[in-house]
């Protein structure tokens, strides 16, 4: 049983959590301004492209990164134009996105590198190296403190700690600034940010714009941090665990930290163990794969506490007399 | 005095079309500084377009603006609040889950950071409330106050972006009286301090009774700039409609007979759980029309939702002396058009038809599972499309053409395809809500005649509908409801608007 | 009055969208330094100029028939099957129980009975989250995104972990027995001395798709059902005024659209594989979704819609072979297409229904 909290099982909880937290901070942004988005699978995929791309190019993940966010950004400017300008169906808006990231991601891949829709391995500075928090070494002794904060805290890369600082800018932002409640209004009631003289269109594609941003980061961590390089379908349906994470989370920032660790968590230990044992009784891994989304169904089905999204969410805003 | 200042608003030859309707076609008006001027006029004669216009919400075909005598470019609301207009819209524009601070602040921030706004909003707000009669607890969510708190917040909101014009759109159609009184008392507080306040309305009592000016609108058209002091409500009706209108329906007096509807200790709960109907007994007998007065939004519409089988509710209803469920299997529409009721649905695009359906398809609605419409498996189209020739042509539909889709029809020739569908099915029962809301005047008079010939027939009709000339003229009976209550019956040549009015705002009826 | 005629809406602007798409595609190939001509012309040969191409194309368009029927079905109640993924997996999973596990005297019953299990498997997986929907809320749309990973948690099991041949390397079944084989094209149309490619896979499966269509159109245009189906789609508040009720609506729509989504096994799984091999759906599910929308949710148009992307599967396929570029470009026409007909619908709406409005005026 104690094998499920050891350090490296918990460690490689933060590790898969941090593509989450960011994915999921992007669909809290979007969505909190009613704009609904399936698509941060796709947008992830083709940050992670771009960015691995890029990265082995130039030899610089920092470059990378940039350039994974800008291809994130791209598309989120697509279902921005779709979704608020044309007004269209968010849901298919999303669809119709992760579909063209699947498709461009290997094309491009293909085409740039002939390596059957892969990115050569990433090397030296093309890689997000690990940063060692302050005074691990020294640390590292200590009985209980030392282990955690050495070899569990300490170590990841720069976007993982992003990641994690996101959460309470993300807070700070939304509950403590005038774009904030702008925006959560906007994710409420167009009608109310409207007939105030603010505009809901440039409220809107402000949200998904930031959606698209740390979307990007989201990619480039996969490609460039927790992995060297880019594979076909990467993301692996990380953009679903996190919209997952985000109705688990009711839509704030916070718990969606704590969604995306138990969830990140959950994938770690299908990662170490091929069976589970608990007592004799034996779980197929799985079962632990699909449990962030029957964890999802059940919260949704409003079993355990009512989830209730954004009042405005998914509806495009027409004016009104 | 006022011949030296400019007007606060004025208009010149405002046009604005949509597609091939002209909502406003060259309209001017001029509005003094420190008055109350109203705009009066039936539904769709343009004056929310117009307002709109003024809003920033639309943009004008044709026409300019000038605040203050200046001339003034309004491309959206921005500009307007620039231009220190306020609008209280019909349907309020508040957040529901932010509390009253927040909304009032919102838009109008002071900087990036919010703390310092709300602070200054809150000493804002108490100012104002001290000056105007505006009390509002500043931290109450707004989905935890009444419609009434609303509505201030919404003055509230105007006032903190330095309103010096206010625009309220039919602001008394969710008021009790009373709130009504008392949101008239803060319109004159505000006129007092100098405000210039345009009242969209069309309740001639509220002009009357508030305004320094009134216009009139008609079919796009302003038809008249008049002193209220010097017109009449008669003279008003005239100019809105066109022409003299019928305030008295022909009628003969009614000859009830046996009970058809007796509801007894009725109970309705709606979605959020809250009771809106908390106990009625009513009965309504066979050849008379019982009317239920009352503001929006004290029951009334819960009462026919539960008759009707769109809502589950609690309590005793009898059809002909048999019990009807109220609840479950058997409460839905389909069971209550089988036991013989219609139902004449209060709102016509959302409940009563289907407007992408054709009229062919509309007129089989909630009577689909009629044998006559079916052939085998299928439903008969063929005969649909014929039953609904003659129902176009017996109620005048126009254009009569079964396969235009409803929403291509005007409001008035909408209700007459929902009408004649469900008088047709000669009900024991008939449930009507606002019948003629939206319909035009030829319109109104036609399905008024159609419901009196229904009754006539001896048919029970329960009307409900919130304006009191259609009560008082259609009625043999009136009950008014308040607050999910019956406060009292009375009988049309028996009472007046001011008696109903009193009931409408929770006078009981033995103390008035 | 409408604003444009019925021809326009269900003709001209699916059309203009695929123009869209198609232009988009022929430059991402002039990027990747392919000539569009000339990849084309593969395409059409590959696909459409042999027997052995049609046998391909039609099977594939047999799949989308059934998983665009599926969401054209819930679109008309206004509900949106993402799970049609999902549903097709458990299909393959009732397809493979009843092939393996029950002893058919003839093909023809099997295909009964296979495509029964198929369609109530299918319900069954579209059942939770109907019901989740009509009776708790929850959105439809999330619970069967959700649904379709559960789904392949749940093959995955099965089939690695329990159905697998002891000592079998592939991840499927076992083979099911002659007595379930079904009839191709090429067996089909031997006897009445057409001649068709024996390598096709297009089979038997095609023309219980095309009966699923005209059965579909019946039932949306013609039946009670779909008469309250489409009237709850249109409004909900309407259909409660009517007596339809949205609860039974909603479950009734999605049994159906699960079945249809389920009943695609028939063609993939019990036609073609002849076995359950995992991912069997190849993203069926979610191709029916730009088949739907091109199609109008119109069983012609889904018909029509099916072969067109059939086409470009096979094409695709052929592509792939005989040039450098990767079958994952049908994915982003694929992509272009939901785009266009979907969610860009407005762009390729509002300038045509201006340009009809300018035209009406002209005439008046």
């Amino acid at each position: 049983m104690m094998d499920f909290i050891a350090i490296p099982v918990l460690d490689s909880a933060i590790r898969l959590s941090t593509p989450l937290l960011l994915a999921c901070l992007a669909g809290l942004f979007s969505e909190r301004a009613g704009v609904y988005d399936i698509g941060l699978e796709g947008k992830m995929l083709m940050a992670a492209f771009f960015s691995a791309a890029v990265a082995a190019v130039t030899g610089s993940a920092w470059l990378g990164l940039l350039a994974g966010i800008a291809a994130s950004m791209v598309l989120a400017a697509i279902h921005g134009v779709a979704a608020i300008t044309f007004r269209g169906n968010q849901l298919i808006s999303g669809v119709a996105i992760n579909f063209l990231a699947a498709g461009l991601s290997l094309l491009i891949a293909q085409h740039w590198f002939q390596q059957g829709g892969r990115t050569p391995s990433l090397i030296g500075g093309g890689r997000f190296a690990p940063i060692d928090l302050p005074l691990a070494q020294t640390l590292a002794p200590v009985p209980v403190i030392g282990p955690i904060y050495s070899d569990l805290l300490s170590g990841h890369s720069a976007l993982a700690y992003l990641a994690f600082l996101a959460v309470p800018a993300s807070w700070w932002v939304l509950y403590r600034t005038r774009f904030g409640l702008r925006l959560r209004a906007v994710g409420e009631n167009p009608a109310a940010v409207d007939t105030a003289g603010v505009s809901v269109v440039g409220l809107r594609f402000a949200a998904v714009m930031i959606c698209g941003i740390l979307c990007g980061v989201a990619g480039a961590y996969l490609a460039t941090a927790l992995q060297a390089g880019f594979v076909k379908d990467m993301t692996a349906g990380r953009g679903y665990i996190a919209l997952a994470a985000l109705i688990f989370a009711k839509w704030r920032p916070w718990q969606a930290m704590w969604a995306c660790l138990l969830f990140g968590y959950l994938q770690a230990v299908a990662l170490w163990y091929q069976k589970i044992d608990i007592w004799g009784l034996v779980i197929p891994v799985q079962a632990i794969d699909a449990l962030p989304y029957v964890l999802t169904v059940v919260i949704l089905a409003g079993f355990v506490g009512k989830a209730i999204p954004p009042r405005a969410g998914g509806e495009p805003y027409v004016k009104e007399r | 005095m006022t011949g030296i200042s400019p007007p606060a608003i004025e208009l010149r030859g405002i046009s604005k079309a949509f597609g091939p309707v002209q909502a406003n076609k060259d309209i001017s008006i001029q509005v003094r500084p420190g008055t109350i001027h109203g705009i009066i006029g039936e539904n769709g004669a343009g004056k929310s377009t117009l307002m709109s216009i003024l809003y920033g919400f639309y943009k004008a075909d044709k026409g300019d603006i000038f605040i203050n005598g200046r001339k003034t470019e309004i491309h959206d609301s921005q500009a307007a609040i620039a231009a220190g207009i306020g609008m209280v819209f019909q349907h309020f524009k508040l957040v529901e889950n932010f509390t009253v601070l927040e909304n009032v602040v919102l838009g109008a921030e002071d900087g990036r950071l919010l703390r310092p706004s709300l602070a200054k909003a809150r000493r804002i707000l108490a100012d104002l409330a001290r000056e105007y009669e505006l009390n509002v607890d500043p931290d109450a969510r707004i989905d935890q106050i009444g419609v009434g708190m609303q509505q201030r917040v919404e003055i509230l909101k105007a006032l903190y972006r330095r309103a010096d014009i206010l625009i309220l759109d039919e602001p008394t159609g969710v008021l009790t009286p009373a709130e009504a009184d008392h949101l008239f008392r803060i319109l004159d507080n505000l006129r007092a301090e100098g405000k210039t306040i345009i009242l969209i309305t069309h309740k001639l009592r509220e002009i009357m009774e508030t305004t320094d000016t009134v216009s009139v609108m008609r079919r796009g058209e302003m038809t008249a700039t008049v002193k209220t002091s010097e017109t009449s409500p008669d003279e008003l009706a005239e100019l809105m409609v066109g022409r003299k209108v019928l305030l008295q329906i022909d009628k003969a007096p009614a000859h009830p007979g046996r009970t058809v509807l007796e509801v007894r200790g009725l109970h309705v709960r709606d979605h959020q759980g809250v009771e809106r109907v908390k106990g009625i007994d009513l009965t309504v007998r066979a050849g008379e029309i019982l009317g239920i007065a009352g503001v929006a939004g004290n029951g009334q519409s819960e009462l026919l939702e539960v008759l009707g089988g769109m809502r589950s509710g609690a309590g005793t209803v009898l059809l002909n002396g048999t019990a009807l469920a109220l609840d479950g299997r058997g409460a839905d529409g389909q069971a209550r058009r089988a036991a013989g009721i219609a139902h004449v649905p209060e709102d016509r695009q959302r409940e009563g038809l289907i407007m992408e359906f054709h009229a062919w398809e509309n007129v089989a609605f909630g009577y689909h599972h009629d044998p006559a419409y079916q052939r085998g498996l299928l439903m008969d189209n063929a005969a649909l499309i014929r039953d609904t020739e003659a129902k176009m042509k017996k109620f005048d539909v126009r254009p009569p053409a079964p396969a235009l889709a409803a929403r291509n029809f005007s409001g008035g020739n909408q209700q007459k395809i929902v009408v004649a569908r469900e008088i047709e099915r000669n009900p024991d029962l008939l449930l009507v809500g606002q019948p003629t809301r939206g319909v035009d005047i030829g319109a109104i008079e036609f399905i008024h005649k159609q419901i009196v010939a229904l009754r006539d027939q001896g048919a029970a009709i329960l009307l409900v509908s919130v304006e009191l000339d259609e009560i008082l003229s259609l009625s043999d009976r009136i009950a008014v409801m308040f607050d999910g209550r019956i406060m009292g019956e009375r009988l049309p040549d028996q009472t007046d608007e001011q008696e109903l009015g009193l009931l409408m705002a929770g006078v009981s009826g033995e103390a008035a | 009055m409408d604003k444009m005629p019925k021809w326009a809406d269900v003709v001209l602007i699916p059309l203009i969208s695929l123009i869209l798409a198609t232009a988009i595609s022929a430059l991402v190939i002039l990027g990747i330094g392919e000539d569009p001509v000339a990849a084309v012309k593969i395409m059409v040969s590959g696909a459409l100029g042999s027997t052995l191409g049609w046998g391909y194309t039609l099977y594939y368009a047999t799949n989308f028939m059934f998983t665009g029927l599926a969401v054209a079905v819930a679109f008309h109640a206004r509900l949106f099957n993402i799970g049609g993924e999902g549903q097709a997996m458990l299909g393959g999973l009732g397809v493979a129980v009843a092939c393996l596990y029950i002893p058919w005297p003839h093909w023809s019953l099997a295909l009964i009975g296979a495509g029964t299990l198929a369609a109530l498997f299918g319900a069954a997986w579209a059942a939770i989250p109907a019901w989740l929907q009509a009776r708790r809320g929850s959105h439809i749309v999330i619970t069967t995104i959700m649904f379709n990973f559960i789904a392949a948690s749940v093959l995955n099991y099965l089939v690695v972990d329990i159905m697998r041949p002891k000592g079998a390397r592939d991840t499927a079944t076992a083979r099911f027995p002659d007595s379930v084989h079904l009839p191709t094209l090429h067996e089909l149309l031997a006897p009445i001395g057409v001649p068709f490619s024996k390598a096709g896979p297009a089979n038997v499966s095609l023309l219980v798709a095309v009966a699923a269509c005209l059965l579909i159109w019946l039932l949306i245009w013609r039946s009670r059902l779909g008469y309250e189906i489409r009237a709850y789609g249109h409004s909900e508040t309407g259909a409660l005024y009517a007596g339809i009720s949205p609860v039974r609506i909603t479950m009734i729509t999605m049994l159906i659209s699960g079945g249809l989504a389920g009943m695609m096994a028939i063609n993939n799984v019990m036609g073609e594989a002849e076995r359950l091999v995992l991912n069997a759906t190849e993203e069926a599910g979610f191709i029916g979704i730009a088949v739907a929308l091109m199609g109008r949710s119109h069983p012609l148009g889904v018909f029509l819609a099916a072969i067109l992307f059939g086409f470009l599967y096979q094409g695709g396929a052929e592509l792939a072979l005989m040039t450098q570029i990767p079958s994952e470009l049908i994915v982003v026409i694929q992509a272009l297409v939901i785009l266009f007909t979907g969610a860009l619908d407005n762009m390729v709406r509002m300038p045509i229904e201006k340009l009809f409005v300018t035209l009406g005026r002209m005439r008046a």
